[in-house]
């Protein structure tokens, strides 16, 4: 096992948790789309967090690239969060079609998102990471 | 330590958009010129008419929607930079629009001049794309199966050109070459070389990702593609070979991997996660529908003598493929990336969050649904003309008028991401 594979499994966690809130939501079946919604928030703000103190750091301190690929990770996570307090808002208001055209944007960009990290930066953090002890708080994290 | 790593680098907006901007209206083309010529065109597939419909989709729509979807690819799928892509896109593309526009011309007027005249067109535009292209693709870190299918696509679209190259300057100077032989080769590489392989190698991507599928199993994604380039050259071997067994066998191999592709994609959509549907799942539905249908009717060409000689069969091969799968497929993926697009270029202008509308506003569900009934229904009619030449002239206006709701939706998205960005920038100038 790489030291990214927990944040790799993660991802696909977090696709899993996204598509109950969207289908309930959707549906307008708010008890459990709010209940979902707020699984789905924790896990994903969860795995920033993990990324953000613990991944990007190592990786910067290891490689001294600060300004290049976790720079621009750091800035999507920002939208995806924007995104997400879009998509409690609809919650809060009961309004469908907003909780889906947020939905649906924040489902594309954390696709396209994951997709950077899981071919490009883990990798590249696999790579520049692989003796150190990374790896253990990050399932210690992400359990 | 890396220098070719481009997280952030997405082309320019109206990269990817003067592409999906023209693709549709060569649609409409092919649809008025169906419309236009009524029964005889769909005889068989080396009829002028047949022959022209077969370039204006092949090269007009799916080449140059498809060269917009790569410049956008690349540097989020496999972190590759394509060199300038602003200069690239604007010398390619005027190039494929008058080559396409030449060739067309050449076929229906039987003036093979004009095919001599669209060869350099061709190989200073698709050269220079590919060459483009395969810098970004092999100097970037990234690995796995889809850059190795995006790698072996190029490969193959650069194979398509010369053999057609070949077919051109033979047809103009009368030059002996096997002409049915050479057309086969032609036509699997280009629909199976470039566009299918393509096909596969993006659909390992957005088919989890924008679907919420389970990844393609890694035996699958490393076997396809490896196997649909060796039988594509065994294929290729059928001249050389003389033996009448060889096409059967490598053709019905051929058609195994296709079909594997097909079911593979249809059952990961069937299990998948997510259960909202949408324009772009039903799209990929008919697409691959129509590629196990495909399938099918290939064995029975092969297997089957009174079908086999029939020269309709080969014409109802080619709009399964051609309208049934491609058409379908890449109509599908722009209505999920020129939404998300809008949405990306406009959140970068600095507004708050908030102040950017979010994808569904960028394109109507309604619209796309009912343009997406209007192409099942073309379609069907497509493949009822075959054998009903009284139906072409309306599957003719069918397809016409259902690719001109497509360029219509997509001009829509444009004109949103216009005035969006107007009021963006305005509030930006008067807070």
């Amino acid at each position: 096992m790489s030291i990214t594979t927990p944040l790799f499994q993660h991802h696909k966690h977090c696709d899993e948790i996204f598509a109950d809130a969207e289908e309930a939501c959707g549906a307008g079946d708010w008890a459990v789309g709010a209940e979902a919604f707020e699984a789905f928030r924790g896990q994903l703000e969860t795995h920033f967090a993990s990324e953000e103190e613990l991944l990007f750091p190592a990786f910067e301190a290891a490689t001294g690239m600060t300004s290049g690929p976790t720079e621009v990770m750091r800035g999507e996570h920002r939208q995806m969060r924007d995104l997400l307090a879009q998509m409690q808002a609809a919650v809060a208001a009961r309004d469908s079609d907003a909780f889906g055209g947020a939905a649906e944007t924040l489902l594309i960009l954390m696709q396209q998102h994951n997709m950077k990290e899981e071919n490009i930066l883990y990798p590249m953090c696999d790579n520049a990471l692989g003796s150190s002890d990374v790896g253990a708080s990050l399932v210690e994290r992400l359990k | 330590m890396h220098p070719n790593l481009s997280f952030d680098q997405a082309p320019p907006i109206s990269v990817p958009y003067r592409f999906f901007l023209v693709a549709p209206w060569f649609g409409v083309m092919a649809g008025i010129l169906l419309a236009w010529s009524g029964a005889d065109a769909l005889a068989s597939r080396w009829t002028p008419e047949a022959l022209a419909l077969t370039h204006l989709i092949a090269l007009g729509f799916m080449l140059q929607a498809m060269a917009g979807a790569v410049f956008q690819f690349i540097p989020v799928a496999v972190g590759g930079n394509v060199w300038r892509p602003r200069l690239v896109a604007n010398a390619v593309q005027p190039l494929l629009v008058l080559g396409t526009l030449f060739l067309v011309a050449g076929f229906l007027s039987s003036r093979f001049g004009l095919l001599s005249a669209a060869v350099p067109l061709f190989l200073l535009a698709v050269g220079g794309f590919v060459v483009a292209v395969a810098l970004a693709l092999w100097r970037t870190p990234a690995t796995g199966m889809t850059l190795w299918a995006m790698r072996m696509a190029f490969g193959g679209l650069a194979v398509t050109v010369l053999l057609g190259t070949l077919l051109a300057e033979s047809l103009a100077r009368g030059l002996a070459v096997p002409m049915i032989e050479l057309t086969n080769i032609h036509l699997a590489w280009g629909l199976g070389g470039w566009a299918l392989m393509l096909l596969a190698g993006v659909s390992y991507h957005v088919v989890p990702m924008f679907q919420l599928t389970r990844p393609y199993p890694a035996w699958f994604t490393r076997g396809f593609g490896p196997l649909l380039l060796l039988l594509l050259l065994a294929w290729s071997g059928q001249y050389v070979l003389g033996d009448s067994r060889w096409p059967v066998a490598t053709g019905a191999l051929l058609l195994a991997v296709c079909f594997a592709y097909g079911a593979m994609t249809l059952w990961l959509q069937y299990t998948r996660r997510r259960k909202i549907h949408d324009a772009t799942s039903l799209y990929f539905r008919v697409a691959m529908l129509s590629l196990a249908a495909f399938a099918v009717s290939g064995a029975a060409y092969f297997l089957i003598p009174a079908i086999g000689t029939d020269p309709r069969t080969v014409v109802w091969l080619g709009v399964l493929a051609i309208v049934g799968v491609f058409v379908s497929a890449i109509t599908g993926m722009m209505y999920k990336i020129t939404p998300f697009l809008n949405w990306l270029h406009l959140q970068r202008l600095g507004a708050p969050m908030s102040a950017v509308p979010n994808m569904k506003k960028m394109l109507d569900a309604d619209a796309m649904t009912g343009q997406l009934r209007l192409h099942v229904l073309a379609l069907l009619l497509l493949l009822a003309a075959v054998w009903l030449p009284g139906l072409a002239r309306l599957a003719g206006v069918a397809f016409a008028g259902s690719s001109a709701w497509l360029g219509w939706n997509l001009i829509c998205t444009v004109r949103r991401y216009r005035t969006f960005r107007d009021q963006i920038r305005a509030v930006a100038l008067h807070p």
